[in-house]
C-alpha cells in the first residue's frame, strides 16, 4: 500500500531574480515566468513616481537632520519596490503598510502631512485608513500580514472584487505572525499579496544572520503558494509580478508572496550607524542597481523619456520637496483634549474624571 | 467576634479540561450547582427551562449570527466538533462554513486575521480556546485590538469579541486555569466582561458582540455547567454595571466570575455567625462601575474582594485603591484580597489550597477590628 503524495504546487521559485531591465538600462535575457514587461507609458508613469518619492525620502530624511521630525526610517534605494508594488493596486484594494513605507503611501495619495504626522508625533496615525484604502502603518513588525489576509478574507466573504498588499522585511519574516499569515492566507485562499523587501538589514542584522535558507521566496512552497523572487530594484518586474499576484487573488487562486531583492542606502533610522555594521564597498557595489538610473537608460534608449520630459519630472520633485518642507516647517495644532477622545466608542466615567484633570491643568495655563 | 468557615466549597470532578465531553459536562451539573439568588425579569419568550450557561452562550451566539450577516465566528475546533467546551455547538451546521468555521490553530493568526475583518466590516467573535492561549496573541489584543480605534482618531472601530475560556477549579492541567484580567484590564481600549451565571452570559455575550468596542469575554470555566431556569432571550442589568446580587449592612463582597459563588457562600457562612454581608457580582472588569460599588461600600464601610488570580499587582489591588481613594472617610477597616496566592496557578491536586475558600474570606472578615 503506499500513500497518495499530491505531486501539484510544489515548485519552487527561480534562483535567478525575475528582472526586465537590467543595470545597464538593457533588457535581461533572464526567464520572466511569463510575465509580460509593462508598457512604456506604464514604466514612464513609475518613473515618475519614484523620483517624486526618492526627494521625498531625501526632504524627509534631511529635514529628519534637523529637528522637525523625531525620526524617519527611509526606503531610499527601495522605491521600485515601493512604487511598483503599490502602483499595481486597484483604487478599491487596501493596502497594509509598515513604518519604512512612507513612498508607497505617497503613492497611494495620502498628502505628505498626513503620512507624516506619525514621525513628527502628532498623531499615530494621521490618515483616514477608509479614504485612501490603506490601513494606519504597523510598527510591531508582521502584525499587519494578519491584518492583510483577515481583511481579504472579509472581502472574499462578502464577494468584494478587491484584493489586498502587504509589505514586510526580511527581520520581520522571521516572527511568527509572518507564518501564520502565510499559512491562513493559503489555507483560506485569500486574494493577498505578501511583498517582502529584502533590502539585507533588519537594523544592523545582516540577512546571513537573519536566516539560513537560500531564498525568502522558497518560503512560499511550504504554505502551499506561489512564491516569485524579483529584482526588486527593477520597477518593471515588481510592477508586474504584483499586477499578475493580485489578478491571481481576485481570480480565486489565493495568496503569493514576492520576494523583492533590494537595498537599504540609507541607515534604518536616523539614530543608528550604518557605518558600524556595513561597509561602504557593499554601499557602493548596491548604488550599480539603482532603480531609477536603469529605468532612466531604459525609457531613453525606447525613447519615452528625453530632456524635458526628465527635467520636468526633476522640478515637479522640487515642488514636492517644497511642499513637504512647508508642511513640517510649520508648527503642528495637537489638541490635548483628543487624549480622551477616541479609546471608546461611547463615554467612560473614569476618563471623563481624568480629562477633568487635564481641563483644569489647560485652564490654569491659560490655555482653556 | 469570631466566625467560622460554613460548607466546604466544592470542586468540579472534571480532570483534563482537554477532554472535556458530554458526560463531564453532565457530572459537573449534576452536583446541583446552580444560579446566584437574583431576581430578574424574563422576558416574554418559551417557557422557562433549565439552562447552563454553555447554553446560554450558545443561544447568545445563534441569536447574534441570526440578527447580523456580518457577525461570524472562527478559531480552533469552533467548528466541527462545537468548541471543547461545546460553545459553538450546532452553529455550523446551522449558519455555514461562511458563518463559522474552524480556523487554523494559531492565536495570534485568529486575532490578527479577525482585526482585518473587522476593519472590512465584519463582527468577528473568536474564541481563545483556554486563557493562557491568549498569550501568543498578546501582542495583537494589547498593540493593535487596544489601539486602532484611538490610533486612527476613531475612523476605524473594532467589534471583535474575545471569547477567552478562563480560570481554574476544573482540575486542568498546566497552561489551562489561569486569570488573565490584569493584563486585559490594564489595557485601555479595551472592554472586559466575566459573567457569572447563564442570564447574565447570554445577556452580556450579546451586548458585546453588539458594541463597537472590542471586548474581551472571559468566560469562568467553573460555572459553564451552573444551571439556571430561563427563558431566552434575556436581557439583563446593561454591561458596564455592577449588580447587588445579595443585600447586607456589615461588611461588601466584591466578585467576578467564577468567585460570585464563593462570595455568594461566605455570605451565607456569616450570617450563621450574625453578619449581614452584601455581595457585589462586578459583571464587567473594564469600565470599573464605581458608582455602584461605593454606594455599598458607604453603607457597610467594609469591603473585601475576591478573586482566583494572583493577589500582587492583580485587579483586587486597582479595586482597593479606586475604592480607597473614593471613600476613605467612610471606612471602618482596610480593604482586603481574598485572591490567589502569589505562584503560578497549581497542578490539580494542589489547587483547592491555592482557591480563596470560603474560610479564608471569613478569615479576613475576622481580621477586622469590628469594635471600629
Amino acid at each position: 500500500m503506499t500513500i497518495d503524495v499530491p505531486t501539484t504546487g510544489r515548485s519552487l521559485p527561480q534562483l535567478q531574480p525575475i528582472s526586465f531591465i537590467g543595470a545597464d538600462g538593457r533588457l535581461t535575457d533572464t526567464p520572466t515566468e511569463g510575465l509580460r514587461i509593462p508598457s512604456d507609458a506604464t514604466l514612464t508613469g513609475l518613473y515618475r513616481q519614484m523620483v517624486l518619492v526618492r526627494r521625498f525620502e531625501a526632504q524627509v530624511t534631511h529635514l529628519t537632520r534637523q529637528g522637525r521630525l523625531a525620526t524617519y526610517p527611509s526606503a531610499a534605494g527601495q522605491e521600485a519596490a515601493e512604487v511598483g508594488a503599490t502602483t499595481a493596486l486597484a483604487p478599491n484594494d487596501w493596502l497594509f503598510p509598515t513604518y519604512r513605507d512612507s513612498a508607497a503611501l505617497l503613492t497611494r495619495g495620502v498628502p505628505v502631512a498626513e503620512i507624516l504626522a506619525a514621525f513628527r508625533g502628532d498623531w499615530h496615525c494621521g490618515f483616514d485608513p477608509h479614504e485612501y484604502h490603506t490601513s494606519p502603518a504597523a510598527t510591531p513588525l508582521a502584525t499587519q500580514t494578519l491584518h492583510a489576509t483577515g481583511f481579504a478574507m472579509a472581502a472574499k466573504l462578502k464577494g468584494e472584487d478587491a484584493a489586498t498588499l502587504t509589505f514586510l522585511g526580511d527581520g520581520a519574516s522571521s516572527e511568527g505572525d509572518t507564518h501564520e499569515a502565510f499559512n491562513f492566507a493559503s489555507v483560506w485562499q485569500t486574494p493577498t499579496v505578501f511583498v517582502l523587501q529584502n533590502n539585507q538589514y533588519a537594523i544592523s542584522t545582516p540577512l546571513r544572520e537573519q536566516t539560513n535558507a537560500t531564498m525568502l521566496a522558497d518560503r512560499a512552497a511550504g504554505y502551499g503558494m506561489p512564491g516569485l523572487r524579483v529584482d526588486g530594484n527593477d520597477v518593471a518586474a515588481v510592477f508586474a509580478a504584483v499586477s499578475a499576484a493580485l489578478a491571481r487573488g481576485r481570480n480565486g487562486d489565493g495568496p503569493t508572496l514576492i520576494e523583492c531583492l533590494t537595498y537599504r542606502m540609507e541607515s534604518h533610522t536616523n539614530s543608528d550607524d550604518p557605518t558600524k555594521y556595513r561597509d561602504t564597498e557593499e554601499v557602493e557595489h548596491w548604488k550599480q542597481f539603482d532603480p531609477i538610473d536603469r529605468l532612466e537608460k531604459y525609457l531613453r534608449t525606447t525613447g519615452a523619456l528625453d530632456d524635458a520630459t526628465v527635467a520636468e519630472i526633476a522640478e515637479a520633485a522640487e515642488t514636492l520637496a517644497a511642499s513637504v518642507r512647508d508642511a513640517m516647517n510649520q508648527e503642528a495644532e495637537v489638541d490635548p483634549r483628543e487624549l480622551f477622545a477616541h479609546v471608546y466608542s461611547t463615554p467612560r466615567t473614569a476618563l471623563a474624571e481624568q480629562q477633568q484633570v487635564l481641563e483644569t491643568e489647560l485652564a490654569a495655563a491659560g490655555c482653556a | 467576634m469570631s466566625v467560622e468557615a460554613g460548607t466546604e466549597p466544592t470542586t468540579d470532578p472534571t480532570t483534563d479540561p482537554t477532554a472535556v465531553n458530554d458526560e463531564t459536562a453532565t457530572a459537573a451539573s449534576a452536583k446541583g450547582d446552580t444560579a446566584p439568588g437574583t431576581a430578574r425579569a424574563p422576558e416574554a419568550g418559551p417557557a422557562p427551562s433549565s439552562v447552563t450557561m454553555t447554553k446560554a452562550l450558545n443561544h447568545a451566539l445563534r441569536d447574534s449570527l441570526a440578527d447580523d450577516d456580518t457577525v461570524l465566528i472562527f478559531g480552533e475546533d469552533v467548528g466541527r466538533l462545537g468548541g471543547v467546551f461545546r460553545v459553538t455547538e450546532g452553529l455550523r451546521a446551522e449558519f455555514g462554513s461562511n458563518r463559522v468555521w474552524d480556523s487554523p490553530l494559531a492565536e495570534s493568526g485568529i486575532i490578527g486575521t479577525a482585526i482585518g475583518m473587522a476593519m472590512n466590516g465584519m463582527r468577528p467573535v473568536v474564541e481563545m480556546q483556554f486563557d493562557a492561549y491568549a498569550y501568543p496573541a498578546f501582542e495583537q489584543i494589547v498593540s493593535h485590538v487596544a489601539k486602532m480605534r484611538n490610533r486612527t482618531k476613531g475612523r476605524v472601530s473594532l467589534p471583535i469579541t474575545i471569547r477567552i475560556p478562563y480560570a481554574g477549579d476544573i482540575g486542568g492541567v498546566e497552561h489551562h486555569s489561569d486569570s488573565s484580567e490584569a493584563y486585559w484590564t490594564s489595557t485601555p481600549g479595551l472592554t472586559v466582561v466575566t459573567p457569572s451565571n447563564p442570564a447574565d452570559a447570554y445577556s452580556l455575550l450579546r451586548e458585546s458582540i453588539a458594541s463597537d468596542d472590542p471586548v474581551v469575554f472571559m468566560e469562568p470555566k467553573s460555572r459553564y455547567w451552573m444551571k439556571e431556569t430561563l427563558s431566552l432571550p434575556v436581557s439583563t442589568a446593561p454591561m458596564n454595571r455592577a449588580q447587588v446580587i445579595r443585600e447586607g449592612t456589615d461588611a461588601t463582597l466584591l466578585a467576578y466570575g467564577p468567585t460570585v459563588r464563593t462570595a455568594l457562600d461566605s455570605a451565607e457562612a456569616g450570617a450563621e455567625h450574625g453578619l449581614s454581608i452584601e455581595v457585589i457580582d462586578l459583571r464587567t472588569l473594564s469600565p470599573f462601575d464605581d458608582e455602584t460599588v461605593s454606594q455599598s461600600v458607604r453603607k457597610t464601610s467594609r469591603a473585601a474582594i475576591i478573586h482566583e488570580a494572583a493577589q500582587f499587582g492583580g485587579y483586587g489591588a486597582e479595586v482597593a485603591a479606586r475604592l480607597t481613594e473614593r471613600n476613605f472617610t467612610y471606612l471602618s477597616a482596610p480593604i482586603l484580597r481574598v485572591t490567589g496566592f502569589d505562584v503560578p496557578y497549581p497542578s490539580p491536586k494542589l489547587e483547592e489550597f491555592y482557591l480563596p475558600t470560603i474560610e479564608r474570606v471569613l478569615d479576613a472578615l475576622e481580621s477586622w477590628d469590628w469594635e471600629l
